[in-house]
């Protein structure tokens, strides 16, 4: 069972303004509900135009980070974040900064495909262009619906019933839908968790490809449980576990060659070899 | 698998970061925060009748509820009080709920334990029905069955008419609680070996009754507050009615009609004795039943 | 008692509902078979006359009287209902919304006699000598707004009726909203929109259906309300063509004429009245239980 690691992007090979172009910054982020933290003290560099996988076991608040980073995080009752996080420069928690905008910029794809019920395909895509303004003009959105969905990698297969509903799509379809749709507002940063986690293997293997596209226009966050997809499309890895008092914390992050075959720490290496035959 | 003939959108045709999140959406911001203004301003003014209601009905009535208002029968404009309609209310009501809760809950049971989904469905549609009717309908209804052949306005026809329409109201709110009784419940007594209709009675109705009983008094509840249907069954009556259940007895629905179109400043009043009368019994009732519910819901212990 | 005797019983029970249904509708239309065959269905229906001297009974006055305080209730009850429905739902702090919840169903608990009693004594000469009286004199050659004002019309009364009904369209509206399922809203919240844009673009159409049913049963229990509209009404036997004209709706008709009734056909023109009123409510049950009960299962 060999894993295939892409090589791990050097910065050497991209020039200095579009290394800026992306690059996520975390630095001493936790992140609370109420009183209660939920993750401890993470700080990590994501790098740009390439896809970091978080990966670590269920309840170490992968998501939650994940959701911090787009202010998703703080839209539940209580919850809040210390720290910051810093997107080409800027912290995004910063005076001034409007989460509504923020979410423009880093867009998200759940877990569960969640086309909005009442809008046909064309519509679920042309949703974010639409609240935002971005683009106005029915030609303007014809185009930026069916390039969405074209570098979605679903076009061909709904090209001839736009007008049908979201949710008339099988769960592949619904998910790339949803990578559409988040594509079409043009953001830097694309945070994905656990995209193929209610698909089967198909279709996962298609998003993963798909993934690996979008790669070379967004910096791509991706929250895993699944070890191999983590290896075959990271070149980055972070490893979270359960800390101290319930809160989770960031144990290891590296190139995901090394992560997988020479870790540092020894429960990042329990972690990995255990899911390893 | 192709991205299509278009070409990537250029990286750094994007507007950059720094420009984007604080260019506030100043427009839809104010929008957001309008039409959240807005809302909170609809809940308030509808808040406003249930408030003002109830202050008017307290500063109105408290000053009349007194010894004569309770204890004697309407005399003239001046003297007397409303005990007609307080014995009549408290003879009707619980005459009606001894109808209407047994069949109400043999109902209700019928429909969530015994009968198919075809008869189930078809049961709880009438039942729907029968709740939304006009209670005038179902009072015109007892009308023509028991007043026209007997030529005679009767309590028994009031009590009928309030039964009827307490019964839907019953067996709706048994059904979906007995729906909520878990099937292990059920399987449980029938393991034990009992047979089905012990089964039923003793366990599955005693998990589930609380909440048949919060039913029973919300339907209570709203019997008595019930006028159309008594004004022409029972009609209503200046006499003190106890036990002649063959002739008109009055109720304090229909004293507090009776009395509200009245010039006399005193049976106005009384009036709104009664309506304070009926009211509070209306709104305790509602508010220990939620709360009974709300207890049981939320996990308290049985 | 062995199984068989119980579930007869109990079966008893639940088909007398069945049974009181139709025998309430077929004992209607037999006791006022003769004002159907004097005056035709569409005859009474469409009559506009309702004279007891005369003999002469039409029921347009009534239904029409129905239909318009129910509709005008309803331009109020709508709005304020959907717009209290979502803040409960959407921007309520938890701990907030479920008093709230409980003090607006209250409002439905409320005896119909006794708002009857505070429409008539207090709300119809604040309203007479207020908004009535400014209105009218301020368009004295509008025909809709003519006075004279009296406080007991059909403004004050449709006022009555949304006070009423507003609880039932809060309470099922939150609860549709309620019921869609989380993810939709933070998939448009997550493209960078705003929570109201939220509200407007994805979770209303999408419980549409349920919010209609929820409308669509408070027009119901808008049109069978008896008390509160005969106390604040004016009862006047006529189709009303001012805001602030008496009026009368099929309910209070019955209510104020039946015990009264001189003849065999008024009593008969009065049932046939209530057979009109049954049929109306169950036709506008049975589209509000299609909506609500299709949004149920609809989504998530």
């Amino acid at each position: 069972m060999t894993t295939t690691a892409e090589p791990a992007a050097t910065a050497a090979t991209a020039a200095p303004e579009e290394l800026e172009r992306g690059t996520l910054e975390l630095r001493n982020v936790t992140c609370h509900y109420g009183s209660t933290a939920a993750v401890r003290d993470v700080s990590l560099s994501i790098a740009p135009r390439a896809i970091t996988a978080i990966i670590g076991p269920s309840g170490c608040g992968k998501s939650t980070i994940l959701r911090s980073i787009n202010r998703m995080h703080e839209t539940q009752p209580g919850a809040r974040i210390e720290g910051s996080i810093e997107l080409d420069g800027v912290d995004l928690y910063g005076r001034g900064v409007d989460p509504v905008q923020v979410r423009r910029v880093v867009g998200m794809v759940f877990q569960k495909p969640n086309p909005f019920p009442a809008m046909s395909i064309w519509e679920n895509v042309a949703a974010g262009p639409k609240v935002l303004r971005t683009v106005k003009g029915k030609a303007d959105l014809n185009d930026l619906v069916e390039r969405s969905l074209r570098r979605a990698a679903i076009w061909d297969e709904v090209k001839d019933k736009l007008h049908k509903p979201g949710t008339s799509l099988s769960g592949g379809q619904q998910q790339r839908l949803c990578i559409a749709r988040t594509i079409a507002v043009d953001p830097e940063v694309v945070l994905m968790d656990e995209p193929c986690s209610a698909l089967d293997p198909i279709a996962t293997l298609r998003i993963e490809e798909l993934m690996a596209e979008l790669k070379e226009s967004y910096t791509i966050v991706i929250v895993t449980h699944n070890l191999q997809q983590a290896a075959r499309v990271s070149t980055t890895a972070a490893f979270m576990t359960l800390g101290d008092h319930g809160a989770g914390r960031l144990v290891e992050a590296g190139p995901t060659t090394r992560i997988f075959t020479d870790p540092q720490e020894r429960l990042t290496e329990d972690y990995v070899s255990g899911r390893f035959g | 698998m192709s991205t299509g003939t278009l070409p990537v959108p250029g990286v750094s045709a994007r507007p950059r970061v720094a420009d984007l999140v604080r260019t506030g959406s100043r427009r839809r911001r104010l929008v957001d925060a309008l039409m959240r203004l807005l809302s909170v301003l609809a809940t308030l003014l509808i808040l406003v009748p249930l408030v003002a209601l109830v202050g008017y009905v307290i500063a109105n009535g408290l000053p009349w509820m007194d010894m004569e208002f309770l204890a004697s029968a309407p005399v003239d404009e001046v003297h007397g009080g409303a005990l007609n309609a307080i014995v009549g209310s408290l003879q009707m009501v619980p005459l009606a709920t001894l109808l209407a809760a047994p069949i109400g809950i043999l109902g209700g049971i019928y429909v969530a334990e015994i009968a198919g989904p075809r008869t189930a469905g078809g049961v709880r549609f009438a039942a729907d029905v029968m709740v939304g009717l006009p209670s005038v309908v179902v009072g015109v209804f007892v009308y023509t069955v028991l007043v026209v052949p007997f030529h005679t306005y009767s309590a028994v026809a009031g009590v009928i008419s309030l039964a009827v329409i307490m019964i839907p109201v019953i067996v709706r709110s048994t059904e979906e609680i007995l729906r909520l009784v878990p099937n292990a419940v059920r399987e449980g007594g029938l393991a034990l070996g009992m047979p089905r209709w012990r089964a039923i009675t003793r366990v599955v109705l005693r998990a589930g009754l609380g909440g048949i009983l919060t039913g029973v008094m919300l339907a209570v509840a709203r019997a008595s507050g019930e006028t159309a249907p008594l004004l022409l069954t029972a009609l209503g009556s200046r006499l003190v009615n106890v036990g002649e259940l063959n002739k008109p007895m009055d109720s304090l629905p229909t004293f507090i009609y009776t009395n509200s179109g009245q010039p006399s400043p005193v049976l106005v009043g009384q009036a709104w004795a009664a309506a304070l009368l009926l009211l509070v019994f209306v709104l305790v009732a509602n508010v220990v039943a939620r709360v009974i519910s709300g207890r049981r819901s939320s996990g308290g212990s049985r | 008692m062995p199984d068989r005797a119980f579930a007869i019983l109990a079966g008893a029970g639940a088909l007398l509902i069945g049974f009181l249904l139709v025998a309430i509708a077929l004992r209607l239309l037999v006791s006022s078979i003769d004002t159907w065959r004097t005056f035709g269905l569409i005859g009474f229906v469409v009559g506009q006359v309702w004279d007891v001297g005369a003999v002469v009974y039409g029921a347009l006055p009534f239904i029409a009287g129905t239909l318009v305080t129910a509709g005008l209730a309803m331009l109020i009850a709508v709005p304020l209902g959907v717009l209290a429905a979502i803040y409960l739902a959407e921007f309520a702090p938890r701990r907030l919304a479920m008093p709230l919840v409980t003090l607006i169903e209250l409002i439905a608990a409320i005896p119909s006699v006794v708002i009857g009693l505070w429409g008539l004594v207090v709300l119809t000469p604040i309203l007479r000598d207020t908004v009535e009286s400014w209105v009218t004199s301020l368009f004295p050659d509008v025909p809709f707004l003519a006075g004279p004002p009296l406080g007991s019309d059909i403004f004050t009364a449709s006022l009555i009726l949304a006070v009423m009904v507003t609880p039932t369209i809060v309470a099922l509206g939150r609860e549709v909203i309620l019921a869609l399922p989380a993810n939709y809203r933070e998939a448009y919240v997550g493209l960078g929109a705003t929570r109201w844009e939220t509200v407007a673009t994805v979770v209303l159409p999408s419980v549409r259906a349920g919010l209609l049913g929820a409308c669509i049963l408070a027009l119901g229990r808008a049109m069978g309300e008896t008390m509160a509209v005969t106390m604040t009404i004016g009862n006047a036997d006529r189709i009303p063509t001012g805001l602030f004209d008496q009026g009368q709706t099929i309910a209070s008709k019955i209510a104020t004429s039946f015990v009264e009734a001189s003849s065999a056909e008024e009593t008969s023109a009065l049932l046939a009245l209530g057979l009109v009123l049954m049929v109306l409510t169950l036709i506008v049950g049975i589209i509000a239980r299609m909506l609500v009960g299709r949004s149920r299962t609809a989504v998530g």
